[in-house]
């Protein structure tokens, strides 16, 4: 591959997964009545994908100033006006994105073909894949905001029908409504930085956008709010604190679609806005402020509710939620290379812990961790894969979120020591809660699944789950090389570059390596004294700890303040149910109103109109008369 | 243009009609076919119009295709026809819904002939009001709606019919009475009743005998009414909730876009200096339609209601584009119109069908369809997202051009905060949509609707037609900015923006 990739086959990395998804819709299952089709159509089209974007990545590091021109062409131009132009942004930061998406979609999409096997939405499981795939890529090309949005939305879409794939179930197209809503809230302030940064620069042009913020042609309030806008749309998408509620819920999905989408890629969007926007954050340090202390809020508080919850897949969404906040909380304190490292390492090693969580419930018919144990037995391969992503996301060394996470924590410590104490905190959580289901799953006795398979045992799962997982467990394992010597961080704009080994030895000779070593190994340790060994009762530091469980288990009653206090009372039974009172007693009540004195009045006059030809006569005279009077008295 | 298209385009179809009701002996059968067949042919004719239209810049405000001849010279005025990149859509957009409600209205048994008949003279009215340049011809398109359409309601409706369709009746009277002294106002202070030449010579042409400001409201009436306009707005859902669909289909579809039609083409055209005055009158209206419509729309529990209240917040975004004043708003609320149209002429049909083939219209008593009837589930789901804006549709494109350029406008003080302001009926409208989706078609299936029927063939056909006219618009909506933006340019330049 010495050659530079054309630019033609570039645009087939967005266009492959599209085509799928037309195929699979048009054609696959209406006309040649072979579903079937459909998973392979999309594997061979993320296939292709993931092929020429190791490409692209190869000749964009190749290429001067690791930068790949494309020409663009119109899309809603009004001279003058208005130009919007479809264009790619083919970057170091883009390379990187192609190669997560089409790598993790491409492992989900095979596993999927055993999970998803025997569901009769089967076809329509793949058009929404392709789609999605088709959309993240898109989002992460494109080099105009508001074809961005368009993507962004797109992806949002996606996820909806994804979560509501088993629509007739009241909790997942609950769940599906929830996640729309929720993230559209952010949505709302993407929406409107991109109307203010339009007003004021004329153009949706990100890179044109980012030269007139470096030269400050646009800058004080007006970039602030840019940014805290985009931020807004971040916070929506990649779940953070106050907008989180949605992704937990969005766990009623299959869980190929929770490893895809709210684990790897979608949610990782917003993290991807704000490193893709990052010229404009930069420039107001309040905005970064913003983005870094809501990061390090999210990653405790979200890890905290992950502590106690008893559905495997809640647990890991808690997780996602926590990670993400990490990965602001990176960008907010060391810029685009630190947070987009930390999304590099946790597509992967959380990808594999859902694919994981995917094949449990394939053995058990379960996600309730109440019902599971000693898996370790008979679903080895499973085991292995899942011990090595609860290893790396905990971040022990030398696995690959070691070394993201020490990452932000050294760049946390530099300039936000508050929030510095929280992440170490947070490190110290992420061990208990990842090993805590670790201990319930796989050690111990096996409880029983659910009760309808009771009598059958659990077994491991077919190969076609088992090698995407396999896969991803040595990317989990070292992912995080690549930036040992600093060369990755380096093309996204950040670090120093220095030899592998020195590097990967060389860290342990820094004492704040071993102290987030020494939190974790602690978590995973009170994990294994508690639900592994029993030497503490799991129901005693329940009780003992009763109020702050409760509060953590309610998830602090978010939900119910959302829904039942804000969406129920205030809101819907409240201000929109006056609004339609008052329009149909007092708007179309005034109306029927003076209708109805209209009416009265006329059969008033009426009783005047009695066909004698003398009265009217009278009347026209009092008429004239009363003009004339008029007249002489205002004339 | 020597050959008299918008004439053939307006005409054939009250062709249709007379020869529908004329003709004895048709069996309904035919009557079916004669009216797709005289709706057929406007549509294509318009189609070709507009692939013929020239779109350079340079002829930018041109009148084409025009048709100039003498009617009344005693009064001056004309039979003045032509269309421009305003009203071209417009055109497009009648012609194209007003074939497929004849696809729609398929299955009507009852007085077949009157029926059509009265369909047919509708489409003629509305596309004269949108062809005719001289203000009289204009003003007697205007009136002549009312008639059909009152039949339609009345006869083929559901419900409290004769009520709605009386109400209706009542406020389109009301308007156009205000409308008519309106015109006659202008046409004693220019003695004339062209709308181009008022356009070009501007104020210069209006006498003062009378302030412009009463005239500019006068007129503004009628329009306010028909877009509708919050506080004139209750007519709409009443009409919608009781006409038969083929009425909602034409109603929503292009009848109220005469609403925003009148309000560019003779309130701003004709007293650009007046409306740029009142635009912060009629941009509040526009934000408290868009927002207070929206939450109105969320506590509704019929699914037709539901619908038309969507339409009172949807059309809140073309008052919103228009009095934004901005050239890209005012394009804006040219899309947004064509895209109301279809996305709503479709959700109408589609809630047609599940009202039809399962007998209820309750939200709260439907549910679960999406198994047994999926072809519209799909077709509802689009239409959904297309309402509430998804990228990829028509009203996504429409809504954040309208917003971008009410944004971006520096003709009126403010603007932006009232865009802002707007953008959370998008909010909303994702949770009434979403609501809808979920209480008809998700959640477990119910027993009573095993065997509703889903779609048959005509039904799917009409359907698809309208899909791909929201999805091209939506990836390459080109298509028509191109054209509108030659009718608003001249438009935005007596604004001097």
């Amino acid at each position: 591959m010495d050659m530079p990739i054309p630019n033609i086959l570039i645009w087939f990395i967005f266009l492959l997964p599209l085509a799928s998804f037309v195929l699979i819709s048009f054609f696959t299952k209406p006309i040649l009545k072979k579903p079937r089709l459909s998973g392979y159509l999309t594997i061979g089209a993320v296939a292709g994908s993931l092929t020429l974007s190791i490409w692209t990545l190869i000749s964009i590091l190749r290429a001067e100033g690791h930068e790949l021109v494309i020409p663009d062409f119109n899309w809603l131009t009004i001279n003058g006006v208005i130009n919007i132009q479809v264009g790619l942004v083919m970057d170091t930061l883009t390379a990187v994105m192609l190669i997560v998406v089409t790598t993790v979609s491409l492992m989900v999409q095979i596993y999927s073909q055993g999970y998803m096997h025997s569901d009769p939405g089967y076809h329509r499981y793949y058009a929404f894949m392709s789609l999605f795939t088709a959309s993240m890529l898109g989002l992460v090309m494109v080099n105009n905001l508001l074809l961005m949005y368009v993507f962004w939305e797109l992806v949002g879409l996606c996820s909806y029908l994804l979560i509501g794939f088993w629509f007739h179930k009241p909790e997942a197209a609950k769940a599906a409504k929830k996640a729309f809503i929720v993230t559209r809230i952010g949505d709302f302030g993407f929406l409107a930085a991109i109307l203010l940064l339009f007003s004021q620069t004329g153009t949706l042009d990100i890179a044109q956008i980012h030269s007139l913020a470096l030269t400050g042609a646009i800058g004080g309030t007006i970039l602030m709010w840019a940014a805290i806008g985009i931020f807004l749309g971040a916070v929506g998408k990649s779940a953070q604190f106050p907008l989180h509620v949605w992704l937990p819920d969005a766990m009623e999905g299959p869980t190929p679609v929770s490893a895809l989408i709210h684990a790897a890629t979608m949610v990782a969007a917003g993290v991807f806005l704000v490193a893709r926007m990052f010229p404009i954050f930069e420039h107001s340090p309040d905005a970064l402020l913003i983005v870094a202390t809501i990061g390090g809020f999210t990653a405790i508080f979200a890890a905290s509710m992950g502590l106690v919850m008893n559905d495997i897949k809640r647990v890991l969404a808690y997780s996602t939620v926590s990670q993400l906040g990490y990965m602001m909380l990176g960008l907010g304190t060391g810029g685009v290379a630190i947070g987009i490292i930390h999304l590099f390492n946790h597509a992967f090693f959380k990808a594999l812990l859902f694919l994981g969580a995917g094949s449990i419930n394939h053995a058990t018919g379960t996600f309730d961790m109440r019902r599971m144990g000693g898996l370790r037995k008979v679903m080895p391969w499973t085991y292995f894969t899942f011990l090595i992503a609860s290893l790396s996301i905990s971040g022990i060394w030398p696995l690959a979120g070691f070394w993201s996470k020490d990452e932000i924590l050294v760049s946390t410590f530099d300039s936000q020591p508050v929030l510095f104490y929280l992440a170490m905190a947070t490190v110290f959580m992420t061990a208990f809660y990842m090993f805590r289901v670790v201990f319930l799953t796989f050690g111990g006795k096996y409880r029983g699944g659910t009760s309808s398979q009771t009598d059958t045992r659990p077994h491991e799962s077919p190969m076609v789950m088992i090698i995407p997982m396999v896969i991803l467990s040595v990317l989990a394992i070292c992912s995080g090389w690549f930036n040992v010597t600093g060369d990755f961080g380096h093309l996204l704009g950040h670090g120093a570059e220095h030899g592998f080994i020195e590097g990967f030895f060389g860290i342990l000779t820094h004492p704040l390596p071993w102290i987030s070593l020494i939190m974790a190994f602690a978590g995973i340790l009170l994990a294994y004294a508690i639900y592994s060994k029993n030497w503490i009762s799991a129901t005693k530091v329940r009780k003992f700890f009763s109020p702050i469980h409760t509060m953590f288990f309610r998830k602090y009653w978010m939900d119910e303040l959302y829904e039942d206090i804000i969406g129920e009372k205030i809101l819907n039974k409240g201000i929109f149910a006056r609004l339609k009172l008052f329009d149909s007693k007092l708007v179309d009540g005034a109306v029927n109103g003076v209708a109805e004195a209209v009416m009265t009045m006329g059969r008033a006059i009426r009783q005047v109109q009695t066909g004698q030809l003398q009265l009217y006569g009278i009347f026209i005279i009092l008429g004239v008369l009363a003009i004339a009077i008029g007249l002489i008295l205002w004339g | 243009m020597d050959f008299n298209y918008l004439t053939l385009i307006i005409f054939l179809p009250v062709a249709g009609a007379i020869v529908i009701s004329l003709v004895p002996g048709l069996s309904s059968k035919l009557i079916r076919y004669i009216a797709s067949l005289f709706t057929f042919i406007p549509l294509a004719i318009s189609i070709f119009l507009f692939i013929a239209f020239d779109r350079s810049t340079s002829v930018a405000g041109t009148i084409q295709f025009e048709e100039l001849s003498p009617w009344i010279s005693a009064i001056n005025a004309n039979y003045h026809l032509g269309v421009d990149g305003l009203s071209l859509p417009l055109v497009l957009l009648t012609t194209l819904i007003g074939f497929l409600v004849v696809l729609i209205s398929w299955k009507i048994n009852t007085r077949v002939r009157e029926y059509f008949a009265w369909l047919l003279l509708l489409e003629t009215s509305i596309l004269g009001v949108f062809c005719s340049l001289d203000l009289l011809l204009f003003f007697i398109f205007w009136e002549i709606e009312v008639i059909p359409m009152y039949f339609l309601i009345s006869i083929w409706g559901a419900g409290r019919k004769e009520y709605s369709a009386i109400k209706y009746v009542v406020y389109t009277l009301f308007g156009s009475a205000l409308m008519l002294a309106g015109i006659l106002s202008l046409y004693f202070t220019t003695g004339s009743l062209s709308i181009i030449d008022m356009t070009h010579s501007g104020s210069a042409m209006v006498q003062s005998l009378m302030p412009a400001a009463p005239i500019f409201f006068m007129l503004l009436a009628g329009f306010a009414i028909k877009l509708p306009v919050f506080p004139l707005h209750t007519w709409l859902p009443d009409a919608h909730t009781d006409a038969p669909t083929a009425g909602s289909v034409v109603l929503a579809g292009t009848l109220i876009k005469m609403g925003g039609y009148g309000m560019i083409r003779v309130c701003v055209g004709i007293f650009p200096q007046v409306a740029q005055d009142y635009a912060q009158l009629l941009l509040a209206l526009a934000v408290i339609n868009i927002v207070y419509g929206a939450a109105v729309t969320l506590r509704q529990t019929d699914l037709k209601r539901l619908i038309a209240y969507s339409s009172i917040s949807h059309m809140g975004f073309v008052l919103l584009g228009i009095f934004a004043l901005g050239e890209l708003s005012m394009v804006g609320a040219g899309l947004q119109m064509f895209s109301h149209g279809i996305v709503t002429g479709l959700l109408f049909a589609v809630t047609g069908l599940v009202m039809h083939n399962t007998g209820e219209r309750n939200i709260g008593k439907l549910g679960g369809l999406a198994k047994q009837i999926p072809f519209i589930a799909v077709i509802f789901t689009i239409g959904g997202l297309a309402s509430m804006g998804v990228p990829g549709t028509s009203g996504f494109i429409a809504e954040v051009t309208v917003f971008i350029g009410a944004f971006s406008s520096n003709i009126v003080d403010g603007v932006n905060v009232y865009t802002i302001i707007s953008m959370l009926g998008i909010l909303l409208a994702a949770a009434y949509i979403l609501w809808l989706l979920r209480g008809v078609f998700f959640n477990h299936p119910l027993e009573k609707f095993n065997g509703t029927a889903d779609a048959d063939r005509l039904e799917k056909t009409y359907c698809a037609i309208f899909v791909a006219a929201i999805l091209v618009i939506g990836m390459y909506p080109m298509i028509l900015t191109d054209v509108i933006r030659t009718g608003i340019t001249p438009i935005a330049n007596l604004l001097g923006g």
